[in-house]
């Protein structure tokens, strides 16, 4: 309370201050205070003053600009990227990813078992696991903390995670409220049973899912009901984790500190001795902060920065395929998009290695399927090419040759430079093209995701980032009826493949031909136009070892460390 | 004097009333909400998260808890950081934004000051037009641009200062400083050369001359203290308006004051975030307005006077 009255009190003081006295008084004050405030600013410099990065790889602590500012480190409510990148330092799931392959490796599980017909995994957990405050880790842990995460009432956004366990959906989402009904058993201390109602090939890798890791219990009670997502237990101090670093400091909006965590069960490989996170939402403040020596590496680069640091400084720059498609979706049930040829005409007409080299800069690569090419060896099909005479020949067929009575159309897209200039390109190649014309329509992100869900639009761009590496991470968006499915798009034999037959198949390229067969079918339809597959960019210190580039873009922060190569 | 100072805290408020019931409705009444996501959100999710934060009550009755919570000074929990608290948050920003306004401020006053004077000294020479033209400069000239050109040059080029920061690195505080401070340097600069006019032509100020005062007493003792008057009342919405106004420079310099939680609660519809920021920078400006109007009437007997009618 006292901070209360001191705040107010100082905003109160200060212009109280100059009215009460004589205006010398004044002028001496300022002038002393600016002259201070020189005097500080000088000495700074006069000392030669060593940059951040550099004491960094002095002591082992790296400084990572991050992006937004984390909404919270609860594994269990939080969501987005900035977050991500944090919590995987602090926590470890059953399983942890190799940085270079994507491909699972153990973490608390030292090693598991899988039935036969792909319904039963027996992890068996490693008997050095501990949390940060010396508690052993036990599968216990694991099961309290998986009953929480479904617990309806925390309203975790990532509860779905769970739906391939037995009665999982049915617990998450209220059917049931008794837990043991669930899919998942403690034998002993150290082996969990996880029983599957359909086989998921990609299990393993939701188990590196932050939404999967195990919490500290007893800690989460103390701070109150474990369903109240409100509470104050993942603070520094008050957060106890089981992973390779530690939550020491966190000034909301400014920097949050973590350090080695002596207890974590692999900490004689940890090499860091702390990473500094850095809120950076705004790109070119990110990038001014690592020209100035205070980031090792950044978030994202601002796109016209790109050629200036390919050109001058290829070194510091990290450029890499993404798992993200960045399309357009057309709403199937409106017309004249109810018209599949229309819908092939606009994909066709699209001439995306132009729009690539021009409006993007040459950085990303143009797609012509939803899942981006090598996610995990998987291929996708191209099942189109950018071919302008075969769009006009199926507008034609359409009834609209020439563009000749086409109802004009808007594209949605939310207001941001970039999506603008590519909003632009399009409706000028569709106008030139197939002679239709195009309005462009903008709005805020919120209001434009209402929109989209309303499905009041005709065509509008999108994007998807996976949440895990798998095909199925973007195919399942489009089953009939899906939550994430706007385009009113629904094929019987597509919902086969991605919900029933792909699951059962357990050998990895039977599977990936099928997600092969069920893409083609989407991509024969058009319900979505694909543009570019992202890449992920990153200014990036030539003195940060072991986070070798992947296509999640994935740190597994154990392995990191700060070396500088030999001149 | 105190009849003035109640009635003017009584007519407080109700502006301050309105500017609640008006944030609470209209917020709610934008497209999107707290809990939207690109990811679609299933229907049982979205509903346990609107009964946590009472979003599933009748608006009315969310109105009315509202109010009764803020009569304790509870601003609720903020929907983008669960586990933390408006009054938390705005607690922390405060301290940040108040220092970087003060120093704002003050060098708004040195700057602004000494410019208004040099040019009231000598008018319609280039002595008056070139500070003018550098005030109407500084007044036209966005943050959004003065603030990267002066990281540009005193940061990446010449090395001087860091580039971005509050409190952590020596000098740190200088460059958002000044970059706020720029606009309210020029009005200040106007404000204080056309008081200075109005008072180098009085009467007394002859008088001071004449009877062999050197110039520099005659301007810094006599012509000040009324040339200033103007500038003293100018103070107080001044220092408010650099309060709520300061995000686009606490974004530049990733300050983490108060400026930046306003205007991301607004992209996030953080509903309890963006009224709370909204109540508190109303009531701030409003005192400040209400002090600097009283400071007015003890400083002017004529305005005491009327009030005692």
């Amino acid at each position: 309370m006292a901070h209360v009255i001191f705040g107010i009190n100082l905003t109160l003081a200060i212009p109280a201050v100059p009215l009460m006295h004589s205006h010398e008084t004044i002028l001496k004050a300022s002038a002393l205070l600016l002259l201070s405030l020189l005097l500080s600013a000088c000495g700074g410099e006069s000392g030669g003053r060593e940059a951040r990065v550099d004491e960094g790889i002095r002591l082992g602590v790296l400084h990572k600009g991050n992006g937004a500012e984390p909404q919270g480190l609860d594994p269990h409510t939080t969501s987005g990227i900035p977050e991500n990148h944090i919590i995987t330092a602090l926590f470890e799931g059953l399983v942890s990813k190799n940085p270079q392959t994507l491909e699972v490796e153990p973490g608390v599980a030292e090693s598991w078992d899988i039935s036969e017909d792909g319904l039963s995994y027996t992890f068996h957990l490693r008997h050095d696991a501990r949390w940060s405050n010396n508690d052993p880790l036990t599968a216990e842990d694991f099961r309290w903390s998986w009953q929480r995460a479904m617990t309806p009432a925390l309203a975790n956004v990532n509860s779905y995670m769970f739906f391939p366990i037995v009665n999982a959906e049915a617990f998450a989402t209220g059917e049931i409220s008794d837990f043991t009904q669930v899919g998942v058993e403690v034998s002993d201390p150290y082996t969990l049973q996880v029983r599957l109602r359909a086989p998921a090939p990609y299990l393993l890798q939701l188990f590196d899912h932050h939404t999967t890791y195990p919490v500290h219990g007893a800690t989460i009670e103390s701070f109150g009901d474990p369903s109240d997502r409100l509470t104050a237990w993942a603070r520094p101090g008050n957060l106890v984790g089981n992973g390779p670093f530690l939550l020491t400091e966190w000034e909301v909006n400014s920097r949050l500190r973590i350090e080695k965590n002596p207890r974590y069960w692999d900490s004689a490989a940890v090499q860091l001795s702390a990473v500094v996170f850095y809120p950076t939402e705004n790109l070119t403040t990110e990038e001014r902060m690592f020209r100035d020596g205070q980031l090792h590496y950044t978030e994202d680069v601002p796109i016209d920065k790109v050629p200036v640091y390919l050109r001058n400084e290829p070194d510091l720059i990290e450029i890499s395929p993404y798992l993200g498609t960045y399309f357009y979706i057309v709403n199937t049930k409106k017309a004249p998009f109810d018209d599949v040829r229309v819908r092939k005409a606009l994909a066709l007409s699209i001439d995306r290695q132009l729009l690539v080299e021009t409006v993007l800069q040459g950085l990303y690569e143009p797609a012509y399927a939803l899942v981006p090419p090598g996610t995990l060896g998987y291929q996708p099909p191209q099942v189109f090419e950018y071919d302008p005479e075969e769009a006009k020949r199926l507008l034609a067929e359409a009834g609209f040759a020439g563009g000749q009575g086409f109802p004009p159309f808007e594209i949605l897209y939310n207001t941001h430079e970039q999506h603008q200039k590519i909003a632009v390109t399009l409706q000028q190649m569709w106008q030139q093209t197939l002679g239709i014309q195009a309005t462009l329509l903008n709005q805020e992100w919120q209001v434009y995701l209402d929109t989209q869900k309303n499905r009041n639009y005709g065509v509008s761009r999108r994007s998807w980032i996976g949440d895990y590496v798998d095909p199925n991470t973007f195919l399942d968006m489009y089953i009939s009826g899906g939550g994430n499915n706007y385009t009113g798009f629904s094929n019987a034999r597509y919902d086969e493949i991605v919900l029933h037959v792909a699951p059962r198949t357990a050998d990895r390229q039977q599977r990936y031909t099928l997600y092969k067969e069920a893409e083609t079918l989407l991509m024969n339809e058009m319900p979505i136009l694909p543009i570019y597959t992202y890449r992920s960019k990153h200014l990036m210190s030539p003195c940060i070892q072991g986070m070798p580039e992947n296509i999640m873009d994935w740190i597994t922060w154990k392995y990191v460390y700060l070396e500088c190569p030999a001149q | 004097m105190w009849r003035f100072t109640v009635l003017r805290v009584l007519q407080a408020i109700p502006v301050i009333l309105t500017v609640i019931t008006l944030t609470f409705f209209l917020i709610r009444a934008a497209p999107g909400g707290p809990f939207s996501s690109e990811k679609a959100v299933s229907p049982q999710v979205q509903a346990a998260l609107e009964a946590r934060y009472r979003l599933d009550q009748p608006i009315l009755q969310q109105y009315f808890s509202y109010l009764a919570d803020l009569a304790h000074g509870d601003l609720g929990p903020t929907f983008r950081y669960p586990g933390r608290t408006v009054d938390e948050l705005i607690l922390d920003g405060l301290p940040i934004t108040a220092e970087l306004g003060f120093y704002a401020l003050m060098i708004a006053l040195v700057l602004g000051v000494t410019a208004g004077v040099v040019a009231s000294l000598k008018p319609n020479t280039m002595q008056d037009y070139v500070p003018m033209g550098a005030a109407m400069v500084g007044i036209c000239m966005p943050s959004f641009l003065l603030g990267p050109l002066l990281v540009l040059v005193f940061g990446i080029w010449l090395q001087w200062l860091p580039v971005s920061g509050w409190g952590s690195t020596p000098g740190d505080k200088l460059l958002p400083s000044i970059t706020l401070g720029a606009m309210y340097a020029g009005y200040i600069a106007r404000l204080s050369r056309a008081g200075m006019l109005e008072v180098l032509s009085q009467d007394y100020l002859r008088t001071a001359r004449a009877k062999g005062l050197p110039e520099y007493v005659v301007i810094l003792k006599h012509a000040l203290r009324g040339g200033l008057l103007p500038v003293v009342s100018y103070l107080g919405p001044a220092f408010a308006y650099l309060l709520s106004g300061s995000f686009v420079v606490e974004t530049i310099f990733q300050i983490p004051g108060l400026g930046r939680f306003y205007i991301q609660a607004a992209f996030n519809r953080d509903y309890t975030m963006i009224l709370g920021t909204t109540v508190f920078l109303a009531t701030l400006i409003v005192v400040f307005n209400l002090l600097s109007d009283i400071a007015a009437t003890w400083l002017n007997p004529r305005l005491r006077y009327q009030y005692k009618q």
